[in-house]
């Protein structure tokens, strides 16, 4: 077996993708400038976030969200053993490197530091953490107070009247750098409890194998989970819609049609429009909820395309007339997660261990909410809001004749934006053509054409030396990148076809498989298939009534794969790694969610 | 003191005279614990027997000229010892209630000469906890009121096979408080069986319970004979966390009227010999032993497709298990430190993910 992966220099460029470098920030390509150090990292593909090739502005988001993790990491809480985890884009795909501090006095000194910042959070938690939820709803409220408005003929009256002193070019530009500096900001909100989040979990995720060697990963993770999750409530929204639909005798009208039939139909009588206030009702805040990662611009938001929910709905309404119930028993999940506390509690030996697990386990549940909560605000929430502004200044531009699409903006830089901003400013300040309309469509063309090319690149799933030890919360938590992950990829995929990965949720299943790239396919599933998919979205809810396992090619046990199959008591298998490249639909798959181990069966 | 004790109705005040297997069957079963029917012949008959027919007499005189360092001293004294005892004709005040009891065993299992398995359950005075752990023997498929009787005088024989003296003599137990009781239970003829410890006996692991499961009667797993299937199930979460397949070559079946060692067909060596729905209930019986015990339990159990009741499984035997029980339990330095142990945790933060030893 190989000991390292191939080196991102060895990567050549696919042939008609020769330029694609220009399509991404220079400081986040591989290059000979940083080559020594480059070549002396470890790199792993973030399949967790971006499994496909990245547009270029879309990268900005990964890079922001990056930043802010490291930044919180070294400079924020000065966690001992990490630093950050640093960037690259290699033929249009995201790779990650967790940077530790391997100089044990290095380590020993951050030691303090880490005391004095860290533990002022966790010892104030509670109260930080409730101007958290305010803070980021006030950034939400202004992401969505930005607006982008075409350039007018003339300037109003009342710009003259109030004296402004600046005009709608001025105001164009200002929101642009808003948006921006908006996104870097909900990112650095959403790393303020994260890290710390996952280092106390960890912590009691190490000390319960240190009691029990042989505890599955799950019990520890049902020990800390919540009863109730902020990241379930759109489908619950979906479920509590379905059921109204039926006590009010409107669901046969709520079946068939598209969304505006639907709504028209359903406001012609009384009962109907009871339903369609409810619908409204629930758009706000939960329909902002991404189809995939939230990590592209096109990904599916609901709010934005309703035959999403719409469709959910059916199958919910369908659902309950068979007699099937909907609800999560929440009950049942609080009594069972008490259970499980109060038998391990019983097995630890002495009242010492017993002490600090009853502290672990109190300091994990403190933090816990967040981790799981967060996600809807700033995936969902927020980026279902960027992707939109995004688009409104995109129809600005095809308005003038630079893109033939909104999306097109998507394929421009982050620092690209400016430039064709000031381009369009310039033309309508100076009463001049601009060059965008000549310049952009053709290199539009050219860009799509380059991507296209890379989409159809097969990226290695690691690059470079792998370290003896990953010492970054995150990299194991979210990314479930461990010692025996990168082992299980030096090793390539197992001889007889069958697939190791995390454990994530107990359970043995049997069923035939059904192999799914995106949120488009999800609708193939049929009941007691298996789904295989390079990693799953909250917003795939819905499908996890009907299938009988998942199988995920990547994500540790708080993958969202993990954390649903747990919620629903399917076996899952995340990180399997080559689970869609190995599985082919039909094939009968034996998924073992107790030891992480799947097996093809015919 | 009674001469007959049944398991169901277990008596506390006998245990001195129970012996430690029979005292744990009567204890299971009082527990509500499946365990098959029977009853324990006291070492109190064993006591008076051997007083009334002048074999103590005997025997102490044997025994007092006997060199336990010299093999062929202790072989010729056990020899010896053995055709005394297997010479004895019971009483009829101990055989008549035995046949009673026998006959009694074979109506509440509604089978006429029942066949039994008759184990020894060897006491000390001196050492009530000695656990004398496979010294004695064990028969078998005996059935008829007769056959019986002769196996009770063979168990007690076995307590002066070559091996049991020695084991006396180097424990430092005194010969004349050693006495034999005799369980008489009802016979199991088994798919599987096998032995369950309460925690990994790897690691000491005391959230899982570790099973060693082969084809046929249990002898073959405690004797070491095969390979047995081993599983590691989760006391808590219900998860078998670890599952081993072995080729499992020896089972012992009952053939015609006797158990025989025999081969294993092949195409069941290398196939699970139990379900994972029966791992999870032998796990659940080891469980409520080592619950009713309040420590961690080492039991025998068997999976009969004839018994009636729930999944089949019974317990055969648990005894405390000694090994981990003993030790301190040892957690990481400075776990309690939270910022010391985070930053440790963090460093060793594969640990939790590679295979756990054991």
């Amino acid at each position: 077996m190989a000991d390292r992966f191939p080196s991102p220099f060895e990567m050549g460029t696919p042939a008609g993708a020769e330029g694609w470098q220009d399509l991404y920030a220079y400081s986040s390509i591989f290059s000979e400038d940083r080559r020594e150090y480059e070549d002396s990292m470890f790199w792993f593909q973030d399949g967790v976030h971006t499994p496909e090739v990245v547009p270029p502005w879309d990268a900005t988001i990964l890079e922001y969200a990056l930043i802010a993790l490291s930044q919180y990491n070294t400079r924020h809480y000065v966690i001992p053993p990490a630093r950050g985890v640093d960037v690259r884009i290699l033929n249009g795909y995201m790779y990650l490197s967790p940077v530790g501090v391997s100089d044990p006095a290095e380590i020993e000194s951050r030691v303090p530091e880490f005391m004095e910042r860290a533990g002022y959070y966790f010892q104030n938690w509670d109260k930080l953490y409730a101007a958290w939820l305010p803070k980021v709803r006030a950034l939400i409220d202004e992401l969505e107070a930005v607006s982008f408005e075409p350039l007018p003929n003339r300037e109003d009256m009342a710009v003259i009247t109030e004296g402004r002193g600046v005009g709608s070019g001025f105001e164009l530009v200002a929101s642009y750098n808003r948006l921006l500096e908006l996104v870097l900001k909900l990112w650095n909100y959403h790393f303020e409890f994260l890290n710390l989040g996952y280092a106390a979990y960890l912590d009691f995720f190490g000390f319960c194998k240190g009691l029990f060697p042989n505890i599955p990963d799950q019990a520890i993770a049902k020990m800390v989970a919540g009863v109730h999750v902020d990241l379930f409530q759109p489908d619950d929204e979906l479920k509590k819609l379905a059921v109204l639909a039926i006590r009010l005798g409107v669901d046969e009208q709520v079946e068939h049609g598209t969304v505006d039939e639907v709504l028209a139909r359903l406001d012609a009588n009384h009962d109907g429009r009871t339903w369609v206030t409810a619908w409204e009702e629930a758009k706000q805040p939960w329909f902002n909820f991404s189809a995939g990662s939230g990590f592209y611009h096109s990904d599916k938001v609901w709010l934005e395309n309703l035959e999403i929910p719409l469709g959910f709905i059916r199958n919910y309404i369908a659902k309950a007339r068979r007699g099937e119930s909907l609800e999560r028993p929440m009950a049942a999940v609080s009594t069972e997660r008490d259970r499980i506390v109060a038998e391990y509690t019983e097995l630890i030996g002495n009242d010492e261990d017993r002490g600090t697990f009853e502290a672990k386990l109190g300091l994990a549940r403190t933090v816990f909410p967040y981790v799981e909560n967060h996600n809807f605000y700033v995936e969902h929430w927020g980026h279902s809001i960027i992707w939109r502004k995004m688009r409104d200044l995109g129809g600005l531009f095809v308005k003038e004749g630079f893109f033939a699409d909104a999306d097109d903006i998507f394929l421009l830089q982050r620092n690209e934006v400016p430039a064709a901003i000031f381009d369009m400013y310039h033309s309508w300040a100076v009463g001049i053509p601009a060059r965008g309309p000549a310049y952009w469509p053709k290199e539009i063309d050219r860009r799509k054409g380059i991507l296209d090319v890379l989409r159809g690149w097969s990226a290695p799933p690691a690059l470079g030396k792998p370290p003896e030890v990953i010492t970054e919360p995150f990299t194991i938590m979210l990314w479930g990148i461990t010692s025996d992950s990168v082992e299980q990829w030096l090793g390539g995929a197992q001889e007889d076809g069958g697939l190791t990965g995390f454990a994530a949720s107990p359970g043995i299943a049997e069923g035939p498989a059904r192999v799914i790239f995106s949120a488009d396919g999800i609708s193939e599933l049929r009941d007691g298939e298996i789904l295989v998919a390079p990693l799953t979205a909250p917003s795939w809810a819905p499908v996890f009534g009907k299938i009988a396992a998942t199988v995920t090619d990547v994500g540790g046990i708080m993958s969202h794969a993990a954390i649903v199959c747990r919620e629903y008591g399917l076996p899952a298998v995340t990180g399997t790694a080559f689970g869609t490249k190995t599985v082919k639909t039909g094939q009968r798959l034996r998924v073992d969610g107790n030891t992480g181990k799947v097996t093809v069966l015919d | 003191m009674a001469h007959i004790s049944w398991f169901d109705r277990h008596d506390a005040d006998d245990e001195p005279v129970l012996g430690g297997k029979n005292t744990s069957l009567g204890l299971l079963t009082s527990a509500g614990l499946p365990v098959p029917p029977g009853f324990a012949v006291t070492a109190s008959a064993y006591r008076t027997v051997f007083a009334s027919t002048g074999v103590e007499d005997s025997l102490t005189r044997l025994l007092a000229d006997l060199d336990p360092s010299d093999p062929a001293s202790v072989a010729a004294a056990g020899h010896r010892a053995r055709e005394l005892i297997l010479a004895i004709d019971l009483p009829p005040w101990l055989l008549d209630p035995l046949a009673e009891a026998y006959a009694q065993l074979g109506e509440h299992c509604s089978t006429k000469d029942v066949p039994v398995a008759v184990r020894s359950s060897a006491t000390c005075e001196d050492q009530p906890d000695a656990s004398f752990a496979g010294e004695h023997d064990t028969f078998l498929w005996v059935r008829g009121a007769e056959a019986v009787g002769a196996h009770v005088l063979r168990c007690w024989s076995s307590l002066f096979t070559d091996r049991a003296i020695s084991y006396r003599w180097r424990m430092h137990y005194a010969e004349a408080g050693a006495a034999m009781s005799v369980g008489v239970q009802q016979m199991v003829l088994p798919k599987a069986a096998g032995v369950a410890f309460t925690l990994n006996p790897h690691n000491g692991d005391r959230s899982q319970i570790a099973i060693d499961a082969s084809w046929g009667l249990g002898e073959a797993v405690v004797s070491g004979s095969v390979t047995p299937d081993n599983f590691l199930v989760d006391k808590v979460m219900g998860t078998i966390t670890r599952r081993i397949i072995s080729t499992k070559t020896i089972e012992h079946r009952l053939d015609g009227d006797r158990v025989v060692e025999a081969e294993v067909d092949q195409d069941r060596r290398d196939i699970p010999c139990i379900t994972d729905d029966e791992v999870r209930a032998v796990a659940g019986l080891a469980r409520r032993a080592e619950k009713h015990f309040g420590c961690p339990q080492d039991v025998e159990w068997a999976i009969d497709p004839l018994i009636t009741g729930e999944d089949k499984v019974v317990l055969l035997q648990s005894r405390p298990e000694t090994v981990w029980s003993r030790k301190p339990r040892t957690t990481a330095a400075n776990s309690s430190d939270m910022f010391r142990s985070m930053v440790d945790t963090l460093l060793d933060a594969n640990r939790g993910r590679e295979a756990a030893p054991g």
